[in-house]
């Protein structure tokens, strides 16, 4: 056909772009991770890849398991709702293998005054002192037991 | 501790089964947790929380965060006396240019406030994981998505690090993380709440100011709380269908 | 936290969307430009203007090649950029990018230029010698057809790619436009002007910038410049550049009028941040004393040196003020905080990937890689006896 003839360059052109179309769809069939579009547009195997990072807090239900003793203290006393790792850090090494893990007592003269620092920002009701005022220096330790600190609920040592 | 050798002998084991249930596999292997049974969020109560910066210190040591940037932070904010000149001329309004601090995230604190006459208050941030987020919607390949449990997660072996989620998240959430070069953000420790933990924020508050809530578990205290308080979401004129409820939040706050 | 002032939001301090953003914008700019002034000579058949058609479209080319090179320089993982082609997520505009690209490069671009070309190609493929002749060979894609009704199938086909390419040409740098102008989270970049502005002020700077590609180049040549041409080019230039401010002044009003929530900000921001780079460069320099300049030269009859001056000093003030523009839009958008209450500081580096060794690189890799197509593919015929006869 001279169509064809006078043509031709076109359909090589033409078929250049759909070969590659063609090796293009190959290749992304290879590439595209299988479990792309399990739930929607992203990799579906993120989700469970994520969710197997390492734990690092143990949780206060793990940790009441072992130290029942400090729980009943703790939940009569006004830290009742203060998680254990909250003052004491990250410990699920220590619930992993409780005896090759021991955690270091956090020292109370700046554990305490994180919290407990008097602020003109807190809120009002909330119990906070001046430090140097208030103990002159002393960690706090020495008056208050930290799992029940209130002094008149027998939280004076 | 005095626990004696008898309790240890019993508790012990007991403790290593609890654990390692805890610890076992992933959402889709483990027998307990299935995704179309949650849709998770998070509550915040303003009045509650004190800045001590726990929540800070926390994510950061389980979600090895770099220094610098931040999953989640707390905010102060300072809304002084309405301003006047002597001759009763209101200067400023303090509703739409509150003083704000975050010094390096709130992760120690913050320095003493000093306005016996002004209204202070903190106020913690982070992913609001938007059930319409802009962030995943602009993301080019399908790095970022929200899991069908409702949390806006980031694939770290598939974001090419384009940034485009960082600019179009409203909330400053997100940021590039520098060794890795991805977009990472706040995933609601994701790791802990598919185990039946809560994440390390809430975990690590000690005033309660920070819950976990899932939408879809009828025995969730957050039900009975919507019913009884005003609850706001941050720039809601944007309609990200953010998850991070406020209660008490002010008008003041960006 | 140095270069603070005011509250940002913490994670918002560092820029992540550095010079080369910039640049990327203003490069793809360049090519739809360049090729909006390539179509006037063949869809509108504007005569004048067909000294700069050949070069026109080189010029795009050159611009196109280079332009993916900002962006993968800037992704933390460049290797995973193929994901965007296999993987695209279709509510992303930047998704379109692979594809767009794509298309205009190969169904617009190089098919035009292989189309208009190919009968030099073919004779080229038969008079040069060695490495050329092989190069020139594959080109022809193994026909060596240049019959006067294989050449008419060539202009009919070729017409048909320019006026598709017109749209395409938008839409190349439309998309860059509604990259920034959907981001609902940034009050600087969300408007629906956003992409109409990017796509006026990109032919004024690809006309601008074939314009003085062509004065140079014809200079360099030691050949006479086609002084109608030029001046046509410079008067499409004008009337274009008059939409464009038109188009920024009409954002600019709307934002002071309206005064929303973000504009105590943003209006502070351009008072002091942003004073040189929109105020000084963008709108007097870039864009009212070349719109003044022009002007002249549209309503006084000048001489023509007058004229050569004056119209060299208006493209290279729209070269600066268009790049000034994106400047300001991809920088500025990110140097005030989404709080309102605070500013940060973009730290340029020098020599890093994205400092400015590598920005001033990309923005002259461009004109080299022109050099070797302007070899390959020469716009111009070689001066015959035909020619030099018609001089006398």
């Amino acid at each position: 056909m001279s169509v064809f003839k006078d043509a031709k360059h076109l359909f090589v052109f033409a078929g250049l772009f759909v070969l590659a179309f063609l090796v293009f769809l190959v290749v992304r069939h290879y590439v595209v991770p299988k479990s792309f579009g399990e739930y929607g547009h992203y990799r579906g195997a993120a989700i469970g890849e994520i969710a197997s990072h390492p734990i690092k807090f143990a949780g206060h239900q793990t940790c009441e398991t072992c130290h029942s003793d400090v729980l009943d203290v703790k939940s009569k006393g006004k830290h009742a709702n203060v998680n254990c790792e909250a003052c004491h850090g990250a410990l699920a090494k220590h619930a992993d293998d409780p005896s090759a893990v021991t955690p270091v007592l956090p020292d109370t003269t700046v554990l305490c005054a994180r919290c407990h620092t008097a602020s003109a920002a807190k809120p009002k009701g909330f119990p906070q002192v001046a430090p140097a005022d208030h103990s002159g220096g002393l960690a706090c330790s020495t008056c208050h037991k930290p799992h029940s600190p209130a002094m008149d609920a027998g939280g004076a040592k | 501790m005095n626990i004696s050798r008898r309790q240890i002998l019993i508790l012990l084991p007991a403790a290593a089964v609890a654990w390692k249930s805890v610890l076992a596999g992933t959402p889709e292997a483990s027998p307990n947790y299935n995704m179309s049974d949650h849709w998770w969020g998070m509550l915040i109560d303003i009045p509650k929380c004190i800045g001590c910066g726990n929540c800070v210190r926390a994510c950061q040591t389980e979600n090895d965060v770099p220094d610098g940037h931040f999953r989640t932070w707390v905010e102060r904010y300072h809304r002084s006396d309405w301003p006047m000149t002597e001759s009763g001329e209101v200067t400023a309004n303090p509703l739409i240019d509150p003083e704000v601090i975050s010094p390096d995230g709130g992760k120690e604190g913050f320095p003493a406030a000093t306005d016996e006459n002004g209204k202070y208050f903190f106020v913690p941030k982070m992913c609001n994981h938007c059930a319409d987020s802009p962030c995943t919607q602009v993301c080019p390949v399908g790095a970022t998505f929200i899991s069908p449990d409702g949390v806006v997660l980031v694939d770290p072996t598939y974001c090419l690090g384009c940034a485009y989620c960082v600019q179009a998240c409203p909330y400053g959430c997100r940021y590039i993380h520098p060794e890795k070069q991805i977009a990472d953000k706040c995933t609601l420790c994701y790791h802990r709440i598919t185990k039946g933990l809560t994440t390390a924020c809430c975990e690590a508050c000690p005033t309660g100011a920070r819950q976990l809530v899932d939408l879809k578990d009828p025995k969730d205290p957050i039900h009975e709380f919507l019913k009884t308080h005003s609850v706001q979401v941050l720039k809601p004129q944007m309609a990200t269908g953010a998850k991070l409820f406020y209660n008490d939040l002010d008008g003041s706050v960006r | 936290m140095s270069g603070v002032e005011g509250y940002m939001y913490p994670n918002e301090i560092t820029l992540y969307w550095s010079v080369l953003i910039v640049l990327y914008p203003y490069i793809t700019g360049l090519v739809a430009g360049a090729f909006i002034l390539a179509s006037l000579e063949r869809v509108f058949r504007v005569e004048a203007v067909k000294p700069t058609y050949r070069l026109a479209l080189l010029t795009a080319l050159a611009f196109l090649l280079v332009a993916p090179l900002p962006l993968v320089l800037h992704l933390g993982h460049p290797f995973r950029s193929p994901e965007m082609y296999f993987t695209p997520h279709s509510t992303s505009a930047m998704a379109m990018f692979g594809y767009v690209y794509m298309w205009y490069l190969m169904a617009v671009l190089v098919f035009e230029i292989w189309l208009d070309y190919r009968r030099d190609i073919v004779l080229l493929s038969q008079s040069s010698k060695g490495l050329l002749r092989l190069i020139y060979r594959v080109m022809t894609l193994g026909s060596s057809n240049i019959g006067e009704r294989s050449l008419s199938i060539d202009e009919r086909v070729g017409w048909i790619v320019t006026l598709i390419g017109i749209p395409s040409a938008f839409l190349l740098h439309g998309y860059v436009g509604f990259i920034f102008g959907s981001i609902k989270a940034n009050p600087w970049w969300s408007s629906p002007l956003m992409p109409v502005v990017f796509i006026f002020s990109a032919m004024v700077s690809g006309i601008a910038g074939v314009m003085l590609l062509y004065m140079a180049i014809t200079k360099l040549r030691k050949e006479k410049i086609d002084m109608h041409c030029v001046d046509t080019i410079a008067m499409y230039m004008f009337y274009i550049y008059i939409i464009d401010f038109s188009l920024e002044m009409l954002d600019l009003v709307h934002r002071i009028y309206e005064a929303s929530e973000s504009f105590n900000s943003l209006n502070f921001m351009v008072h002091t941040k942003l004073y040189f780079s929109q105020i000084v460069l963008q709108i007097c320099l870039g864009t009212i004393v070349p719109l003044v300049l022009l002007f002249l030269t549209q309503v006084v009859k000048l001489p023509e040196i007058a004229r050569k001056y004056l119209y060299v000093l208006s493209g290279c003030l729209a070269l600066i003020g268009v790049l000034a523009m994106r400047w300001n839009v991809v920088i500025g958008g990110q140097l005030f905080s989404k709080s309102f209450l605070g500013y940060t500081t973009y730290k340029m580096d020098l020599v890093t990937k994205e400092g400015l060794l590598v920005a001033i690189g990309l923005t002259l890799l461009p004109l080299v890689f022109l050099w070797v197509l302007i070899k390959l593919l020469p716009p111009w015929p070689e001066k015959t006896v035909h020619d030099a006869a018609a001089a006398d």
